[in-house]
């Protein structure tokens, strides 16, 4: 855990000194390319590794009733039968986490009694910090695009609709603080979770942190030049870098955490934003008994047949008046 | 086997979590924690790699020189196979959602049971040698080095997980341990490791065609045994066919059903429906297991079992097959078995119901049912005459096996069976039934008794809950559809809730069944006096 | 590669979201700082122009807060200078053309201030 915190804080420290020491040309221009090449190449290669390897068996785990006999109702969309219905279900799961919302917990009581609580808070913050942090990424738009369009003015309108200081606060910086706070409390406080975080469980919890904190004090407290913030981030855009002077270091640290976030992603967890979609227990139809799934190395087959089974036991079945494929005297005559 | 504790010092005993890290703690090998190895040369008959002898509670386990190589080149092949490990070892992002949703956890306190703990467990070798955060950072980026005491830790923790899917329901992302578990216990057999309780019945199961090693004369002199029975208890006497060519469907089930107490009964059942409907079916002496024990050791021996169903389908010329009362029976017919074997027999037709003429259209390309779909079916379609009092000294609950639950979805067809044969039907608490439901315990080849503490603190949840509406609504029957249910779940209800008799489904169907021609049934299946009806 | 019907649109669709800053800005011209229209006749605002520049939306809020709330008119700046506070009188006196001032960096960065729901805007410097 310390050493993820470390890890975070001293990234924000190296680009709070690149960026005084005149390293900003590298910190604000050509660690982002490099990053979002990163990125980019680095997700699209871990998608292309897994789908490297094949699907072999047809192994939804099935959430609801089968369909069956016509007059079951199945449950199309936690135990789809068609495409549609498979579909219906990953956009369940991506969209709303449905498989989260099941969460319960459980305590042993005196008696004994095994209790079931329904636990819904890890759904509701992991929701919610997801929402929030797509949110916040959407509207860093109108860094990129020139004139900003009507869409990201709106969402921005409704994100500060509350119009509390200046520059307003949006909902979102609050909430996404909220919960990441949230998934790193469990992670401190729960027994369980403690015992089975890793350092690179803690460690893009705090550079989150890090990038949503110093976005939140660039944008209420440091005030950078946004205007020539904007200029670097067309620049980057348009593929004509420059770096305009006087932006404040607030937002070196920013980008250089976002680099950071960028460049790990593909090779950590974090591309379970990937593989969500690739896992095959979610995402194929229970339908295997209609449909034949092809396993592409599918060995051929070895097995035990009725003819050797038979060899063996042949006296014992003629004796017992079991049928057999051929009579005792024809497997002599035979051999 | 060791002595078992009592209920309350069995909950009493579930330690705290330990201080160190789980890099730092290792198995402790006792008695009643590990299954006994299997045989040397029940392995080599099936061509296992590497057997050899060894036992869990030994230093030294005589892994093979090249063990390290082994296990990094199995690993690697198996990632180029299985998508599903690859994913999951990847993005598993430790939300902790499945930690209390695994029985063995729950009853065990044990951390490493936790399902993303028992991942982990792989997952930190899978960092360690095949990316490259792992190499690099070690420890810091979860990783670690294989040695010995890995080994031993994957056989402790691979050996507690039933494969039962239940904490792949609450995984964000699917993460189905079953498949981590199958995968690390092929893993385990490449090094020769492997349990007796699961070898012995796959090798007898190749041999004889079931589990349980029954040669042909003696699987027809059984069954012949259990109809003398039902002649005893309705008058009538039954024929099945055995092998016999020309029959429509072959009849498949567990092994366990012909030979344990209460599976028997079961089975006694089976036959009664099917004389009773005039079904034309034949039983098969060489495909006399609908189980498969083989799904437990690897991918392979699934398919080489599983193989001759079809086989024998397409010698019998039968158009298709009807399966009996199994768990991971139907795990592998429902999502395995035309991957496996098939395309299925030419002769072999979509399965349609004689009776009822009802098109199994969902069974269309695997060609096979199960016998709670096709039951359900006779039912609703009034083909069955039932008089369901005769079960009205039993207060029914069902407990749904994890595989039809999980991996198949079979959850209203055995209830709405049992609606119709019982009048008194209650579920258990909804956290613990249906695509909920809890282990029995005993799960993917765990069933044997020098086990039974750990199949006792995994069978807390289920346990408890039997109790639960044991209590609140005085339910003294358990019904199931699983032969190993049949044969775990006694144990467990005379543990956690003594007093509740197991029940296969079919069972109390053929309690209900009125047959043509029956005398007046005084007892039921068992032989025990039916309450209200031996004085009328 | 498997089952690359579905994963290479999925690749292809991640990639066109991503890259979308890049390639919706193929055809955009060079963007420049936009170019403010400054008051000729004035040399000094009432504080430092970096200052005004990072802060005046702060100095705006609390005068609003101080004019309307506090009856308070006076605002002693930091060479000690006094100003009377008012957006309409002693900002927009100089400032006269909301368009080719206030808006020109409010549109480009997407910011809109509510200055305007009660003030009325200034037409120009005509």
């Amino acid at each position: 855990m310390f050493i993820s915190l470390l890890a975070v804080i001293a990234l924000g420290c190296i680009a709070w000194l690149g960026a005084a020491s005149g390293f900003q040309y590298l910190i604000g221009v050509v660690l982002p390319y490099a990053a979002v090449l990163v990125f980019i190449g680095g997700f699209v290669w871990r998608i292309v590794d897994w789908a490297k390897s094949p699907v072999p068996f047809r192994i939804p785990t099935t959430a609801g009733q089968q369909k069956s006999l016509d007059w079951i109702k199945p449950a199309r969309l936690d135990s789809p039968f068609t495409t549609a219905g498979t579909v219906g279900r990953m956009l369940l799961e991506v969209l709303l986490f449905r498989s989260l919302f099941r969460n319960t917990s459980v305590e042993i009581q005196k008696g004994p009694r095994v209790v079931y609580y329904s636990a819904k808070w890890l759904w509701l913050f992991a929701l919610l910090f997801h929402y929030c942090f797509l949110l916040i990424f959407i509207r860093h738009f109108r860094f990129f695009l020139e004139p900003v369009p009507f869409a990201l003015t709106a969402i921005e309108f409704v994100d500060g609709i509350m119009q509390i200081g200046v520059p307003r606060m949006f909902m979102s910086d609050v909430l996404v603080v909220a919960a990441l706070g949230f998934l790193l409390a469990r992670r401190l406080f729960s027994e369980k979770i403690r015992y089975i975080s890793l350092a690179n469980d803690y460690f893009p919890l705090f550079l989150l942190l890090g990038l949503v904190g110093s976005g939140i004090w660039m944008r209420y407290f440091a005030k950078v030049d946004i205007a020539a913030v904007k200029v670097l981030t067309m620049g980057l855009v348009t593929m004509n870098p420059v770096l305009p002077e006087g932006i404040g270091a607030a937002f070196f640290i920013h980008i250089f955490l976002l680099s950071c976030l960028l460049a790990y992603f593909p090779f950590s967890k974090l591309m379970h934003m990937g593989g969500v979609f690739l896992s095959p227990t979610r995402n194929l139809p229970n339908n295997t008994r209609a449909v034949r799934h092809v396993n592409p190395w599918n060995p051929p087959k070895k097995y035990r047949t009725y003819a050797e089974y038979e060899d063996e036991f042949r006296e014992l079945m003629e004796e017992a008046g079991l049928p057999v494929d051929k009579t005792s005297e024809e497997a002599a005559a035979a051999e | 086997m060791s002595k078992l504790p009592t209920p309350d010092k069995l909950i009493a005993t579930i330690p705290a979590f330990p201080m160190e890290g789980w890099m730092d703690t290792k198995p402790d090998f006792k008695p009643g924690t590990w299954c006994y190895p299997a045989k040397v040369e029940n392995m080599r008959a099936l061509g296992m790699p590497n057997p050899h002898e060894w036992s869990a509670d030994q230093e030294d386990w005589n892994l093979p020189e090249n063990w390290e190589e082994i296990i990094y080149e199995g690993l690697k092949e198996r990632l180029a196979k299985h998508r599903s490990l690859k994913v999951f070892m990847d993005i598993c992002v430790r939300c902790g959602a499945c930690a209390d949703k695994c029985h063995f956890f729950i009853g065990t306190g044990d951390p490493k049971n936790m399902p993303v703990l028992r991942a982990e467990l792989l997952r930190s070798v899978y960092r360690r040698d095949f990316t490259t955060a792992g190499k690099l950072l070690g420890k810091l980026a979860g990783a670690r080095k294989l040695d010995k005491d890995v080994i031993k830790e994957w056989f402790y923790y691979f050996y507690q997980c039933t494969e039962c899917r239940r904490c792949s329901l609450f995984c964000p992302y699917g993460i189905d341990t079953a498949e981590i578990t199958a995968i690390a216990r092929e893993l385990l057999h490449e090094l020769g490791l492997g349990i007796h309780w699961i070898m012995e019945p796959v090798f007898n199961c190749n041999r004889t065609g079931n589990h349980l090693g029954i040669q042909p004369h003696a699987f027809k002199e059984i069954v012949e045994f259990l109809c003398e029975d039902i002649e005893t208890v309705t008058g009538i006497k039954i024929n099945p066919p055995f092998n016999e060519k020309g029959h429509e469907i072959v009849f498949i089930t567990p092994s366990g059903d012909v030979f344990a107490d209460p599976g028997i009964y079961t089975f006694m059942g089976y036959l009664m429906l099917f004389h009773e409907i005039g079904l034309d079916y034949t039983l098969s002496t060489y495909a006399s297991e609908g189980g498969n024990f083989g799904s437990f050791t690897t991918f392979d021996m699934a398919k080489k079992l599983n193989a001759k169903m079809y086989a024998e389908a397409e010698r019998l010329g039968s158009k298709w097959i009807l399966g009996g009362e199994c768990g991971h029976m139907w795990r592998v017919v429902h999502q395995y078995m035309d991957t496996f074997n098939g395309p299925t027999p030419p002769k072999m037709e979509t399965p349609k119901s004689p009776i009822t003429g009802t098109v199994f259209k969902n069974a269309a390309s695997t060609k096979m049912v199960h016998i709670a779909e096709f039951t359900a079916d006779l039912i609703k379609h009034n083909k069955l005459r039932l008089d369901p009092s005769r079960n009205d000294h039993l207060t029914v609950t069902f407990h749904d096996s994890c595989n039809p639950a999980r991996g198949m979805g079979l959850l209203e067809e055995p209830r709405y069976v049992l609606r119709n044969v019982c009048n008194n039907y209650v579920d258990m608490p909804e956290n613990t039934i249906r695509e909920q439901t809890f282990c029995c315990g005993g799960g993917s080849g765990l069933n044997t008794d020098e086990i039974m503490e750990i199949r006792m603190r995994g069978g807390l949840p289920r346990g408890n809950a039997l109790r639960y509406v044991q209590q609140k609504h005085g339910v003294n029957t358990m019904a199931c559809i699983c032969a190993i249910d049949r044969a775990t779940l006694p144990p467990l209800a005379n543990y956690w809730a003594p007093g509740v008799t197991v029940y296969g489904t079919h069972e109390l169907v053929a309690n209900a069944l009125v047959m043509r021609g029956e005398q007046k049934r005084t007892m039921d299946l068992r032989q025990e006096e039916l309450p209200g009806m031996e004085d009328e | 590669m498997y089952n690359g019907k579905y994963i290479i649109p999925g690749i292809v669709i991640f990639v066109g979201l991503f890259t979308f800053p890049f390639w919706s800005n193929l055809l955009t011209p060079k963007y420049e700082r936009p170019q403010l229209a400054m008051p000729a006749d004035q040399k000094e605002c009432i504080e430092p122009a970096e200052y005004m520049r990072a802060e005046h939306m702060h100095i705006l809020d609390v005068w609003r807060d101080q004019a309307l709330r506090e009856g308070k008119r006076a605002y002693v700046a930091s060479n000690g200078k006094v100003w009377d506070i008012s957006l309409q009188n002693t900002c927009m006196k100089c400032h006269a053309n909301k368009a080719d001032f206030c808006d020109k960096c409010h549109n480009s960065n997407s910011v809109s201030p509510y200055c305007w729901d009660c003030h009325v805007a200034p037409r120009g410097n005509q």
